[in-house]
């Protein structure tokens, strides 16, 4: 039995002559949460409908929980999915919505009410979707992808429209979720909360794939930076000199200076501010955080 | 296939649409049938398009179901926004991704969704029938219309023959509903289109040109709906001709609409 949750080789989508996904080539293994972060209009939501066969990819192959992706019927009853937000009748209640897409999978309606109280939703099952706020109604696509009792989560911006409380509901959710063994795939913009959760990480750029592999791995490949702060404004353009003369990339930003290089450099750094005449009052060496990471790989900055 | 079928039900079963179709049909029912009768002595006529249905038609074996087969294309055209607005909305609602999602037969989900579609328009059926048949009772009497011939044995297979013509005409309505829905995936442009070809443009060419009636759609399936012309007639369009024409315009639209969901990208 395959040991990757997901796993694509080439995959391709163009509409005419724009390229939406180019050759697109990663793997998740089983039981891990990945993170899929890219710009807008990378292509992470053309990705995950071609992963769901919503669309058929122009090229390249893929297998989900070891079942190719040209037969979705295969690997679906085992995969949760809530793709460009939550879509659901207004005219029918939360419950009665989950109970349409049970019978539609041949699921059991039993979960129906268990599944809306996981998301916070229990008293309120069966007001009308219509009534539901951006929050309910993403609680309420999130109890639809659990309705298979997934082996694989697939989740487009699942924490849109939340509440910290709810964001950080989500995130024990998908963590527990994992910790059963239940493989999650999820896409935000909200790269703390991915940086928080994730064990894995697959980074799109203009369609293509700039980074796959462990959160872990790509952080430590990051150059570590040193931030400064000097009592003024001059104060950090000498700075800025001091970096740049020691051969070190660095720029002026939020008030401080940020310096690319090795954390022992702060050393030497607090030592020629002090020659310079300037007494610091911030130095703190640190690695970027996944936003900075992913701004940096991405170009988007 | 099953499943999509009992999951759409669930939807179709909701009170405002099924309570809200259910209504419209049985006041309009009530209506056809209860002119057929009120105005039986009123020169401009009692039934569509000013035609006349006297007393000794009505008292054949057939003047039971005259009501319930005058308000047949008017079902039709019911079923038609049903059926239309039904496949639609999964575009403009974006839940065609999560039917898809836990039913990944493209096939699958067309046959069932057509089921339950095709239920809903039996159920619509069976209630104009009861209502326009139970109305011509209670009014044939004040009309002195004869009643000793509708439930002879003629007058059952009047009945029978009348049901299925109804129901061949309902379902194909329903079908270039469906078919509308999938190409134009909009409730509002579906639902406008076809009721604005069906109830005013035919009518509009067959009023300049009398020959299009054999050759138009909505006349096909209207025509058996009442049974069809009879032979040779100069008025109407003969039962046979209407449903191989009307046949073909429904099997053509249904494998386009079909090839087209099948194969199309979801990406709404």
């Amino acid at each position: 039995m395959s040991n990757t949750a997901i796993s694509v080789t080439d995959l391709s989508k163009k509409y005419g002559e724009r390229t939406a996904v180019s050759h697109a080539t990663f793997e998740i293994p089983l039981g891990t949460i990945c993170g899929f972060v890219g710009p807008n209009g990378s292509g992470k939501t053309t990705t995950m409908r071609m992963l769901l066969g919503l669309i058929t990819p122009t090229g390249g192959t893929g297998e989900i929980l070891g079942e190719s992706i040209e037969h979705p019927e295969r690997y679906l009853p085992r995969v949760g999915a809530m793709i460009e937000g939550p879509a659901f009748y207004p005219a029918l209640s939360g419950k009665e919505n989950l109970n349409y897409l049970a019978s539609l999978g041949g699921f059991s309606t039993d979960r129906v009410q268990h599944l809306l109280d996981q998301v916070g939703l229990g008293d309120r099952g069966k007001s009308k979707y219509k009534t539901y706020s951006l929050g309910m109604k993403q609680r309420l696509g999130i109890a639809a992808a659990l309705l298979p009792n997934p082996k694989l989560l697939m989740l487009d911006e699942p924490t849109n429209g939340l509440d910290p409380e709810g964001i950080q509901e989500v995130r024990a959710l998908l963590r527990s979720l994992a910790n059963e063994g239940t493989s999650v795939f999820v896409s935000s913009h909200l790269l703390s909360e991915l940086e928080l959760i994730s064990d894995y990480l697959v980074m799109l750029r203009k369609g293509e794939v700039v980074f796959t592999g462990k959160m872990t791995d790509l952080m430590l490949d990051q150059q570590p930076i040193i931030i400064a702060k000097g009592a003024n404004e001059t104060e950090l353009v000498t700075l800025l000199g001091i970096a740049e003369a020691a051969g070190h990339h660095a720029m002026i930003r939020d008030g401080a200076v940020h310096v690319e290089g090795p954390a022992n450099w702060a050393l030497d750094f607090n030592r020629a501010a002090f020659e310079a005449g300037i007494t610091l009052s911030q130095l703190t060496p640190q690695l970027p955080n996944l936003e900075e990471t992913f701004f940096e790989m991405t170009g988007e900055k | 296939m099953w499943n999509v079928a009992i999951a759409e039900l669930r939807k179709l079963r909701r009170p405002t649409l099924f309570l809200g179709t259910m209504g419209a049909v049985a006041f309009f029912s009530a209506l056809f049938s209860s002119l057929l009768f009120l105005l039986i002595d009123s020169p401009d006529g009692n039934s569509d398009r000013g035609r006349m249905v006297g007393r000794e038609v009505l008292s054949l074996a057939t003047g039971g179901v005259q009501g319930f087969s005058s308000v047949g294309g008017f079902l039709g055209i019911i079923a038609l926004c049903v059926f239309a607005a039904q496949s639609a909305q999964e575009y403009t609602y974006g839940t065609l991704r999560n039917i898809l999602v836990r039913q990944p037969g493209r096939m699958r989900v067309l046959a069932g969704k057509f089921i339950a579609m095709k239920l809903f328009a039996l159920i619509m059926i069976i209630l104009s029938a009861f209502v326009s048949i139970t109305a011509s009772l209670l009014l044939a009497p004040r009309a002195k219309v004869s009643t000793d011939l509708w439930f002879n044995a003629d007058g059952r297979h009047a009945l029978f023959t009348a049901f299925i013509n109804i129901i061949i005409s309902v379902i194909g309505f329903g079908t270039i509903g469906m078919v509308l829905g999938l190409l134009l995936r909009s409730p509002i442009s579906a639902i406008s289109l076809g009721v604005l070809w069906l109830l005013i443009v035919e009518n509009l060419l067959i009023a300049v040109k009398n020959s299009l009636q054999n050759w138009l759609p909505g006349a096909q399936l209207a025509s058996i709906a009442s049974g069809g012309a009879p032979m040779g007639s100069a008025n109407g369009v003969e039962y046979s001709h209407a449903l191989l024409v009307g046949g073909i315009y429904v099997a053509v639209g249904a494998v386009i609409a079909t090839y087209l969901f099948v194969r199309r990208d979801v990406s709404n």
